[in-house]
Parts: C-alpha cells; structure tokens; sequence
C-alpha cells in the first residue's frame, strides 16, 4: 500500500508533483499514467526517498520508505534512469545490494536466473544492450521479495521479445499477491496490464478509477459501410446523433447504437455492407484528458500554437 | 473488535530473509563494491608503485651523484625523506581514488540504487569512508615500509635505520596521511558529485592553495601557510623542514581537522539534498 497525502516537488520555481493524493491498493497492478514531463518519475522519486517532498508526505505500508529497517524488501524499484555501475559484472552488483540486507549469494543467483541473466552474470554491465540492463534492473528490484514492486517506464526501448516477458512478469507479480505500481505514457500497455489507473498531467492528478471504467468513459463510435451512404446519412440525422465520414462509402456515428443504424438501414431498404463499434482507446481517452496538460506541444505547421 | 498483526506482505509469505540496514551491513556492501571494480585496484597499485618506484629511484640517484651534490643539497639531505618523496605523488592518486569511490556512483547512476538500499544515507558515507580508510592504510603502509626498507638500501652508506629519530613516525605517518588525503577525496566527491569537479576541489586545496598563498606576502604566507592542508599533512611524515612548518602532531591534528570538516559538510549534505 502506497499512500500519497498532498504530496508536492518543487524544482526552484517548477512544480513538477502538485498536490497528489492518491493510494496504491495492494494486491493489483496500478498504472499511473501522463505524458513525459507530467511529474511520475519525480513522485516514484519522492516514493523511494530519493528526493524529499517539498510539502506533503508520502508512506509505503504505513512508514515513509527511510523508516523501514528493510526497506528492500518493502519495496522493490526499477527507476527509469540506470541505477547501474557499468564497471561491475551483473552478479557483484547484485551482490553488493543484498549485502546491505544481509541477502544470501542463493538469492542473488536465484533473482539471475528469474530474469534470465545467469549466462552473463560474470560480465561487466557496460556491456549489456538496453534490455538486458532493464533485466537486471528488474533483478534488484526484486532481490528481496518485496511486497510492493516499483516500476518506471519498464518497457521503455525494449524489443517485442522484452516486453512480452515483462509484461508477464507483471502479470505474475500480480499474481502472487504483490502490489504493483507501473508507470507508462504507453496508454495501450496500460490496458493490458492495469487494473486500476492513476492519470497525472502537470504534476497534477487527473484521475484515479478502475482501467475499465475509465474506458467506459469514453463515448464508442459506430461505424457503418454503405454503398447508399449518404441516404442513411440523411435517414440517421437526429439532434443527439452525430455522423461524419472520413471517406466516400463510410460513416462514423456518434450518439446511436449499433442496433439502432442497422434497423435504419432495414427500415429504409438500404444495403449495409459492414457495421462495427469502435470504443474508444484508453488513449484517445487519456489524450481528451490531458490535452490541457501537455507540457511540450509542438507547434502546428503555420507557425501559430496547436 | 480482535486485534492482529497486519502481515506486511499480504497475500504472500516472506521467503527471503532479510536483515536490517546498519552501518556494519552498508560497509560489507561498501567492500564488494570497492573490490568489484578493476579501477580500484588499478589505482591503488598505481599509488603504491609511486610510493615505493619514486622513492627507491631517488634514493638510487641521490646515492649515486652524491659526490656531485652541492653544500647546500647535502645540508638539505635527509635520508628518511628522501625514501619518502613518492609520496607526494601518491598523495594525488589516491586522493582521486577517493572521490571515485563515490563519484563513480554519481556519474553511472549507481547512487540511486545505493541509498535505495540504505536510504538513511548516512551509513553509506560510513560505510564507505570506513571500507576505504582500512584498504588504504593497509596498502600505504605496506608502500611506505617498502619504500623505506628500499630507499634506505639503495642510499648505501647515506642510509639511516628504523632507530633514526622519526624514522618509524615519518613512515607510519606518511601511510595516514595517504589515508586521510583519500578521504578527503571522498568526503569533496560526496559534496560536488562529479569526477572531475571534485578532482579539481581537492588538486585546488592540495596544490593550488599553497602557491595562491605563495603569492600573497610573507608575513601572510608565514602565517596562514602552514595551515593550509598538505603544509599541515606533510608535518608529520616530512623529517626536514624550513622551520615555518607546524610541530608534527599539531600539523596532522591540523589536517585531520580538515579531512573532518570536509566529512561532516559531506554528511550533512548527503542528508539534506535530493538524490
């Protein structure tokens, strides 16, 4: 259980945590989610000790995570910034962190072999591709056991091979009755693999519901392929119905069920050659959501801002 | 209502055993840490063959040219220090040495891991000033018993021995005042968190400080100058001085009061700023 109550992170005159209050519940895969710059490296920060909250405070299982006499095995972090000395081979990295916890060396080579490093063990870290680091990162992280484990951007810049293992990994985590608190700016990972989302943007929170509801939220588009389109177009106009289309033959509606068009079309005699529903991504939700807060837009190609 | 102990992994039972956190537990990781990188060992060797290599070439040419030598450089001859001199040079090495320890750290990331793992942060500066204060003395002394024992051989009929007034303090001295430079480049390493900025500190107070105060007028130099923290340092391993040095004892308590000053804004730093 992480709890946040008010927490803030100034930067000099920069906000980047404004005011966050929110719980990770135990037991389920959270994601917290935001654009780049929105402030989730900087609150996994504040979570570990890392940086000390400007005001506000922030507890894992009840203790600010320095209060811990095992801190490890309260929670476990994979940060999104290396954490590594390139000069030292995977297993004495490994083994200089579980020396502080008094961890056996069985465990070392057990959390190797979890990730699937114990081939490389020996080798120097500088050596490693980017996903055998992330890999190792995720060892550490779970050196200890910890009830809670920490992961920023943990599929960031790893091949389809890497992010099918961690996100079984997650599952598995899961599984086992671990909490889990996942960031991302990948809204399509997120549906995969979080039960409950936690959205910032601007340091600030934007939302904190269960994934499915959050996609609930989002209004479903019926699309509609007709060789008489624009009679049903005329046919399916209603104040509380929408239609555009993006291309001769085809049309978006918003406003009515599928149902609905289909028995407009019989009702009409008109030929339907596709009728689908798009619900809407938890990205386009999460773009609706935070297109206020995104700190970097680019500018549109005239030269005036987006 | 009945009460019970919240488990605090619920759901799973711990199955790794842990300890907590002590300062004697940062420093076993400490040690792995300092003898897991081939850079340590590289450099450690590198000052123990300055000490013993600079020392025992000198002591060969002194030897060798004596007859040379004018009135003035036999006045100033002194065979301890002359077995000793390399130790000016080690001063720099292991002094770098120090500020890897935890540079290193700060510029690969590995910090982040570290006081994840002891986030009260201050056992990793003890834990550390700790692992290298004994490696250090331990290969210092051994470079300055050597480089005596050599020096003193190849100076021939020049040569003094241990019963030499100063010889064993001079010898002893010379390995702590190794020690204590290395963990003043600990101590800036922790406060300027960069390789090169906290070599620069510490080449800054070893090196430049002296000619700076070269510069200024002797009754200043004459004053402040034996102070400052190598003058002071060298006090108790250098046997022949110029009579503006401080008495042995005063000049290392001198510098060992630098090298805790140095600690202590390390501590206090390391406690109050981000990571």
């Amino acid at each position: 259980m992480i709890e946040a109550r008010s927490l803030t992170k100034r930067y000099g005159s920069k906000t980047a945590v404004d005011h966050l209050d929110f719980e990770v519940r135990p037991g389920i895969v959270t994601g917290f989610l935001g654009p780049n710059g929105s402030g989730k490296s900087t609150t996994m920060r504040l979570i570990l000790g890392l940086d000390r909250p400007t005001s506000g405070s922030v507890t894992v299982n009840g203790r600010a995570y320095a209060d811990h006499p095992a801190p490890l095995s309260e929670v476990g972090a994979l940060l999104e910034a290396r954490s590594i000395h390139t000069g030292r081979s995977a297993r004495n990295h490994l083994l200089a962190l579980a020396a502080t916890h008094r961890i056996s060396t069985r465990r070392v080579d057990e959390v190797l072999d979890l990730v699937g490093l114990s081939e490389v063990a020996s080798k120097r870290v500088g050596s490693f591709s980017l996903g055998m680091g992330q890999r190792l990162g995720i060892a550490a992280a779970l050196l200890a056991d910890p009830a809670t484990v920490i992961l920023d951007e943990p599929i960031n810049g790893l091949d389809p091979e890497g992010v099918r293992w961690v996100r079984n990994l997650l599952r598995g985590l899961a599984g086992e009755g671990r909490t889990v608190f996942l960031s991302s700016h990948l809204m399509a990972e997120m549906a995969l693999t979080a039960e409950h989302v936690i959205v910032v943007g601007r340091g600030r929170l934007i939302a904190d519901v269960e994934t499915a509801e959050l996609l609930e939220g989002g209004s479903s588009t019926v699309v509609v392929r007709s060789p008489e389109a624009s009679e049903l177009r005329d046919h399916l106009a209603s104040p509380d119905v929408t239609v555009t289309s993006r291309e001769a033959g085809l049309l978006e509606v918003r406003g009515a069920s599928a149902e609905q068009v289909g028995e407009t079309a019989r009702r009409h005699g008109l030929a339907v050659y596709e009728l689908r529903v798009e619900s809407a991504s938890l990205e386009d939700v999460f773009m609706t959501l935070t297109s206020d807060s995104v700190e970097y837009r680019a500018a549109s190609l005239d030269g005036s801002a987006a | 209502m009945s009460v019970t102990t919240a488990p605090t992994h619920p759901g799973t039972a711990p199955r790794v055993a842990v300890s907590p956190v002590t300062t004697a537990t940062v420093a076993r990781s400490e040690w792995i840490k300092f003898r897991t990188l081939r850079s340590s060992w590289i450099v450690m060797a590198v000052t123990v063959v300055a000490v013993i290599g600079i020392g025992s070439l000198v002591s060969y040419f002194t030897n060798s040219h004596w007859s040379s030598m004018t009135e003035i450089e036999r006045l100033r001859f002194n065979a301890v220090d002359r077995s000793l001199v390399g130790v000016n040079l080690a001063q720099l090495t292991i002094g770098v040495l120090g500020v890897l320890f935890i540079s290193g750290e700060y510029s690969t990331g590995m910090v982040r891991a570290t006081l994840g793992a002891a986030p009260r942060r201050l056992p990793v500066l003890a834990g550390k000033a700790l692992v290298f204060a004994v490696v250090s003395f331990v290969c210092s002394l051994a470079a300055t018993v050597v480089a005596f024992t050599a020096g003193q051989s190849l100076l021939a009929s020049h040569s003094v021995g241990w019963g030499h007034p100063g010889a064993v303090r001079a010898v002893f001295g010379a390995a702590a005042y190794l020690t204590l430079v290395g963990l003043l480049g600990l101590a800036l390493g922790f406060i300027v968190r960069s390789t090169a900025g906290g070599i620069a500190a510490l080449f800054g107070l070893l090196l430049i400080l002296p000619v700076i105060f070269n510069a200024l007028p002797a009754s200043w130099n004459n004053t402040v100058g034996p102070y400052l923290p190598g003058a002071a340092g060298s006090a108790l391993w250098t046997l022949r001085s110029d009579g503006t040095v401080l008495a042995p004892w005063t000049g290392f308590g001198v510098f060992c009061a630098w090298c805790a000053a140095a600690l202590v804004v390390a501590a206090v730093e390391l406690r109050r700023r981000d990571a």
